[in-house]
């Protein structure tokens, strides 16, 4: 039982996600978690670098789009199940994060510096991945409908969701377990201070390939899951900046270098995205394109003026405040 | 039709009759509205087309509605459930769920073909019917989904019928254009055009000098325009988004190039835009577009013309191919005679709807796909967007070759 | 493959480009030098001030060079008081919240300008919108042989305030050391916001010199981003004298890349660059030494 004690949190958390949509059977709801819970393990895959080991990626749709295009091509060109292109669509994106990686760090890049080199790598898989054959261009892939569980692709969006689920719950494991051990103790120093880490014995450069590669390959089954779920992929979709925006939003709004902030930033997020555009269309009807995002734009600053490290981080000085 | 029936007089007499309703056990209780979604991207990069869509598609509801609404259903009124499909995929999807979840019998809309693709799949799971405005991507009908219908053509269509009638038109003026240079934006629509293009061309006496693509948005059309102006073919084919091509088009009237048989626009975003036509008359004189367009011989199209200049719009495509579609849909509701979903498939299935305002005769759908859907060859005319071609659909005469 | 003409063609069309990428990030660099912070919301700022030039002259007939007296001064404050008031409180003082800020910020000027002015994509007539210079075989767009000027009298007006000015000076102190600028009295706040003004004003120039050619939609901005991005990079951050010669040269790059790549595959060129620069010379092209 103790060996399960630091994943107690974890798994309580995903014992309830997992009861939602027997809470919540409408579509609507079930939609959005699963957009959520896509988002989030994106998001969970940034964090891996960027909130534990301090290295800001303006680029994990270079991971996204590269685990969402192996399935979706592997399936529509070779035939091959998706369950079998799963591992190999993740596998091509851990080796996009490890190509990409070595070339940054062994070129020392840091801060805005790192985060623009990701940027310019997205950028040029996406141009590529526009004219491809491959990929079907610009006019995309289509994955082929055919509803089967042996297919991924379920009658019943509860399933998808709990697929879903499964996925980012062991992503949330397996950083929860790199945070406790050796590796994670690594990652948070060279997030600290470089030279230090590098003072004490640490190999610095391979601790930042060893976290882009892990890091790429959990985005990737984000991107995956989102092939499996709309089923079409173009360039904008696969590596378009909005995933890598999403990908950084979510864990800066939960909380930097935590297991769950990039779960409560994506609900967040999400959940304000949502709730300004019910609301906004319930006052006007829809009849005025926009007013909602101006709104969201407005609680996302509050949201950062009030909490500034994170709503964990508030959480965290609302409990040490005397009760 | 729309004497008297004010929808607030209406209302008015509803509401004092269902104050009565011992005094006036006669009269029917005001039939259920029936609700139809209504999804268009009106927020994000395709805010343009998504607004013009969803205007398109209110004034049919309005026209319906004050028509007496469905009368199989006791005139009932269709009341728009309205989602922006915030110009990607995933927010088509979202929207879809929300209007099934607020008991939508009908879908309407999606205008590019990532978000129709989508959203008609979201639609399927709940075998709700889906009719896609626009979204000339020919996968969207090939997926074997019974609930979707396009009502306008897809590219294949489009591209054959520019083909063709630039066959036609170049024929019937001597044969003005043989080599061409070909434009476009790299996304879905374009490269697919030049694509088939640049495959059939040829095989119709015709020289491909070059095809030229370029990014969405484009920051700068010089170096388009210089290449136009070294290869100097006789005609221009380009297929591009309002911006770019209005960048273009002014780029080469500044640099004074004009190939001698003129610019032969493909689903062009501004060749056939009033907004363009206004802003750069000389630049854009003598334009031709194949592209979506209403018919307009049809006395219907200058009313819902009227309706949409009304609201201070330019009357762009997406308005008549919405407010077709919406009414298509009204059609198949009246005939099914119920608001349920499986019947109003089957009803469009067999439509034979001709109340639309496009140059397409009388609806007749294979696999989803409306057969009859084809596009028209338009041209500015002296500060006025005229059909040219077919001639059966025409209200004026090819200024070809232009220059 | 393509004549001497072409080719030269291409080039000045790349330089005429580059000088108003090099404006645009000039405003960038400058923000980036002295605040360390990356602005998402450059982009939409952008569109503002295009917005307003297109509503000065819809209304007033106000010509979009003579707007300048109006946007600049006005973007001036407006970038002051939104550094002081919104992104400073906000953001304290954290990177991965300034970009949240920023970004929050970009999509409410970029809504908001859709639900005022709607998505259609408009642009102004002058007079002077199809005039041409004759260079021999040459037709250059008059508009944009005035902008490659406006753009280097402003960086050069830029250069001299940082230079010379008490107030460039004390900008230029908080960029090199924000502690020590503040023990020895120098209004850090103020400082940045001083910046912060100065990018937007420079967008505000910028947005004048583009609208005589150029359309505007509530999303047009976003098209300059990533390519104002690459320029800051290349000609190091921080750096003006790097981001006029990154931007003319990123203009030149991408003009020539198009004419032998194609528009789209061209872009690529842009980005590889970018790549290789980084890193081999992450300190940028031009000198400016991190």
């Amino acid at each position: 039982m103790s060996a399960l004690r630091p994943y107690r949190a974890i798994l309580l958390a995903l014992a309830l996600l997992a009861l939602l949509p027997v809470l919540f059977t409408t579509g609507t709801v079930r939609n959005f978690l699963i957009f959520t819970l896509i988002v989030a393990l994106a998001a969970q895959g940034w964090n891996l670098l960027g909130g534990y080991g301090g290295q800001f990626s303006f680029g994990h749709a270079s991971f996204f789009g590269t685990g969402a295009y192996a399935i979706a091509i592997l399936q529509a060109r070779a035939g091959l199940n998706p369950w079998l292109a799963l591992p190999v669509a993740v596998a091509l994106g851990a080796l996009a994060g490890a190509v990409i990686g070595t070339l940054a760090f062994r070129a020392r890049l840091r801060g805005s510096y790192f985060a623009l080199v990701t940027l310019a790598f997205a950028e040029v898989l996406r141009i590529v991945a526009n004219v491809l054959p491959i990929t079907g261009g610009a006019a995309g892939t289509l994955i082929r409908l055919n509803v089967d569980p042996l297919n991924f692709q379920f009658a019943d969006r509860a399933h998808f969701y709990w697929v879903t689920l499964v996925f980012l719950g062991a992503a949330m494991v397996l950083v929860r377990a790199l945070e406790r051990g050796r590796f994670g103790a690594r990652l948070v120093a060279v997030r600290e201070n470089e030279d230090a880490a590098r003072a004490l014995g640490v190999d610095v450069l391979r601790v930042k390939i060893v976290a882009i590669t892990l890091s790429a390959a959990i985005t990737a089954v984000a991107g995956c899951l989102y092939a499996q779920n709309f089923l079409y992929l173009d360039a904008a979709i696969a590596y378009g900046p909005w995933i890598s925006v999403e990908a950084l939003l979510a864990p800066i709004i939960g909380g930097l270098g935590t297991v769950f902030g990039p779960l409560i930033g994506a609900l967040v997020l999400h959940g304000l995205g949502e709730l300004t555009k019910v609301w906004i269309g319930a006052l006007t009807g829809g009849s005025v394109p926009g007013i909602d995002l101006v709104l969201f734009g407005i609680l996302l600053i509050a949201t950062v003026g009030f909490a500034p490290r994170g709503i964990l981080g508030l959480v965290a000085r609302l409990r040490m405040l005397p009760a | 039709m729309t004497t008297t029936s004010s929808g607030i007089r209406r209302r008015g007499l509803l509401a004092a009759t269902a104050a009565l309703p011992l005094a006036a056990p006669h009269v029917r209780a005001q039939p259920a509205a029936v609700k139809i979604g209504i999804l268009q991207p009106v927020t994000g990069a395709l805010a343009q087309d998504g607004e013009h869509g969803r205007l398109g598609a209110e004034i049919a509801i309005d026209h319906v509605n004050r028509a007496g609404g469905i009368r199989s259903l006791g005139g009932a009124r269709l009341e728009m459930v309205f989602g922006d499909a915030r110009s990607n995929p995933e927010g088509g999807v979202a929207e879809v769920e929300r209007m099934q979840a607020e008991g939508v019998v009908a879908i309407v809309g999606g205008f590019a073909s990532p978000i129709c693709l989508a959203a008609s799949q979201a639609a399927a799971r709940y075998d709700l019917p889906y009719i896609v405005d626009v979204g000339v991507s020919d996968q969207i009908v090939q997926r074997g989904l019974r609930n979707t219908f396009r009502f306008g053509p897809g590219f294949g269509t489009v591209t054959r019928a520019a083909l063709d009638n630039l066959v036609a038109i170049n024929d019937a003026a001597g044969k003005p254009a043989k080599t061409v240079v070909i434009v476009h934006e790299d996304g879905l629509f374009g490269s697919g055009m030049a694509r088939l293009l640049n495959a059939q061309l040829p095989e119709r006496g015709f020289q491909v000098l070059e095809t030229i693509a370029h990014p969405t948005p484009s920051r700068d059309m010089s170096n388009v325009a210089l290449r136009i102006r070294a290869l100097g073919p006789d005609l221009l084919i380009p297929s591009s988004y309002y911006g770019e091509f209005v960048l273009l088009a002014r780029t080469m009237q500044q640099q004074r190039i004009r190939p001698k048989a003129g610019i032969y626009a493909v689903l062009n975003g501004a060749a056939s835009n009033f907004r363009f036509v206004r802003e750069f008359p000389e630049a854009a004189n003598h334009i031709m577009d194949c592209n979506h367009w209403a018919d307009p011989r049809k006395p219907l199209t200058a009313e819902v013309r009227k309706a949409a200049e009304a609201t201070g719009r330019f009357w762009l495509y997406n308005i008549p191919l919405n407010y077709s579609c919406v009414r298509l849909l009204a059609d198949a509701i009246e005939r099914a005679g119920a608001a349920d979903r499986g019947r109003i498939i089957e009803a469009l299935a067999a439509s034979t709807f001709d109340g639309h305002i496009m140059p397409y005769g009388p609806t007749r759908f294979e696999n989803g796909q409306n057969t009859g859907a084809a596009p028209v060859n338009t041209q500015v005319q002296n500060g006025d967007i005229k059909v040219i071609f077919p001639r059966a659909f025409a209200d004026a005469q090819p200024v070809f070759p232009a220059a | 493959m393509y004549s001497p003409e072409i080719l030269l063609t291409a080039v000045l069309n790349g330089l005429m480009t580059g000088a108003v990428y090099a404006l645009i990030a000039v405003g960038l660099t400058l923000v980036y030098g002295v605040l360390h912070i990356i602005n998402f919301a450059h982009g939409a700022t952008l569109t503002a001030a295009m917005f307003a030039v297109y509503v000065l002259h819809a209304a007033f007939g106000l010509d979009p060079y003579l707007a300048m007296a109006v946007t600049v001064p006005g973007f001036f404050a407006l970038g002051y008081a939104v550094q002081r008031l919104v992104i400073g409180p906000a953001s304290h003082g954290d990177d991965g919240n300034i970009l949240l800020v920023t970004l929050g910020l970009a999509i409410i000027i970029e809504n908001a300008l859709l639900v005022v002015f709607r998505s259609d994509t408009r642009s102004i007539d002058v007079p002077y919108g199809f005039a041409v210079i004759e260079v021999g075989p040459l037709f250059l767009s008059l508009p944009r042989v005035i902008a490659v000027f406006v753009v280097l009298l402003v960086a050069l007006l830029l250069w001299l305030f940082l230079a010379r000015s008490t107030t460039g000076q004390a900008i230029r102190a908080v960029a090199k050391e924000k502690m020590g600028a503040a023990l020895v009295g120098i209004d850090v706040g103020h400082i940045y916001a001083v910046t912060f003004g100065l990018g937007a004003a420079c967008l505000a120039v910028a947005a004048s010199l583009l609208m005589p050619t150029f359309l505007v939609n509530p999303r047009i901005g976003n098209a300059f981003v990533l390519v104002a991005f690459t320029i800051v990079v290349l000609g190091g951050m921080g750096s003006i004298p790097g981001a006029l010669l990154g931007g003319l040269f990123i203009g030149v790059v991408e003009s020539l890349s198009g004419l032998f790549m194609g528009e789209s595959l061209g872009q690529i060129g842009i980005f590889l660059i970018f790549i290789l620069v980084l890193l081999f010379r992450p300190t940028g092209l031009f000198g400016a030494k991190a």
